[in-house]
């Protein structure tokens, strides 16, 4: 799958009402996708994504926090998935776009990018739902009732890359995006 | 002993309560503590929170983690405190400058100081470890308090209330276990 054919399978089933927590690349496809002001963007560096989502998901249990995760950032805070496991909030779904590199930093391999297994690490951490998507039509069939299940979630999403992208990081990490978010939530 | 250091040596101030230090806590609107063990607060502080509903707590595996949780949540406005040890701090020091200071979000920080000797400043500590911490959060430009006696617990309330209020990080440094 091309992960921005992915994503736009994604954002058809993404409402008005949910926060989405995309990640490097995956944040630069998304953000062109699905511009909303509920894109969260600004979690930094060094894979703490998905930390930030657990925050968003126990403080608005009432919102839907969709984390578009990238495999080396994952790699770096695998511990997430045990706290998010055992936080169990019931409002977070964690898909990882898994492509093996750091795309955004040279498009280097990931360590272990032929073993790891990302599903097996969230199924041992104990996400109670965990799936694995190569195909998109597969992924198109099932996207809807996966983000209709109680989280967390996991979604092992095999991608490759969308292409070349243009990557303005104040798009990301510019204190506009958050007054933007911030004020989003606080009017809902 | 050198003369400068005996010059600034404070008297211990008694104890410091555990049981006050929640109080000041749940007085402050915290509803989430995140938390990896640290031995200074380990049994006063993290165990007695542990045996309450309120605050929720959360064990993270790694302190970077919770300035993440902390961060998502200051965005609900629902109140939390990241407690740690010093080592988890200077562990996450890059989380802290991206994520606490460069967005100014108000990461509140409750940080146990490993081996701090009572009584002394921890600029004067004989303990790199703990010697380093203070000009460290100097550095990054973090407001911080020193926490030692039950007469400091009366500055975790404000301290909260005023990161909250500007949207900074503060940092309270435990310079003792609490009874």
């Amino acid at each position: 799958m091309k992960r921005d054919e992915c994503l736009k399978v994604l954002a058809r089933h993404v409402t008005d009402t949910d926060i989405v927590l995309p990640v490097y690349s995956a944040a630069f496809d998304w953000i062109d996708i699905r511009p909303h002001p509920l894109n969260y963007l600004s979690h930094g560096a060094m894979g703490l994504a998905s930390s930030h989502a657990l925050g968003l998901a126990l403080g608005r249990p009432d919102r839907r926090i969709i984390v578009l995760d990238g495999d080396g950032s994952l790699l770096m805070n695998l511990g997430s998935l045990v706290t998010i496991a055992a936080a169990a909030p019931p409002n977070l779904f964690h898909f990882v776009c898994h492509n093996g590199t750091y795309e955004a930093n040279g498009g280097h391999p990931i360590p272990g990018r032929d073993r790891v297994d990302f599903c097996g690490f969230a199924r041992s951490a104990g996400y109670p739902t965990v799936h694995e998507f190569s195909d998109l039509k597969i992924f198109e069939q099932q996207i809807g009732a996966l983000l209709a299940r109680p989280g967390p979630v996991f979604a092992d999403l095999k991608i490759t890359s969308s292409g070349p992208q243009e990557r303005d990081y104040s798009r990301l990490h510019g204190p506009h995006v958050r007054k933007a978010f911030r004020a989003a939530l606080a009017a809902g | 002993m050198q003369q400068g250091v005996s010059a600034d040596i404070r008297e211990p101030e008694g104890f410091l309560r555990g049981s006050s230090m929640i109080a000041e806590i749940k007085a402050s609107r915290i509803e989430f503590v995140i938390s990896v063990p640290d031995i200074t607060t380990s049994e006063g502080l993290l165990r007695p929170l542990s045996q309450g509903s309120t605050p929720r707590l959360i064990r993270v595996c790694k302190e970077d983690e919770g300035v993440g949780i902390c961060a998502g949540l200051s965005y609900t406005e629902r109140r939390s405190l990241l407690l740690i040890q010093q080592t988890g701090l200077l562990d996450s020091v890059n989380a802290v400058r991206g994520v606490a200071v460069e967005y100014a979000l108000p990461i509140c920080m409750m940080v146990g100081l490993l081996e701090k000797e009572p009584g002394i400043p921890p600029k004067q500590s004989k303990r790199y470890g703990v010697r380093i911490v203070e000009p460290i959060l100097d550095a990054m430009g973090i407001a911080y308090h020193e926490i030692e006696g039950d007469a400091d617990v009366a500055k975790i309330g404000p301290a909260i209330d005023d990161a909250y209020a500007r949207s900074r990080p503060v940092v309270l440094l435990i310079g003792r276990r609490p009874s």
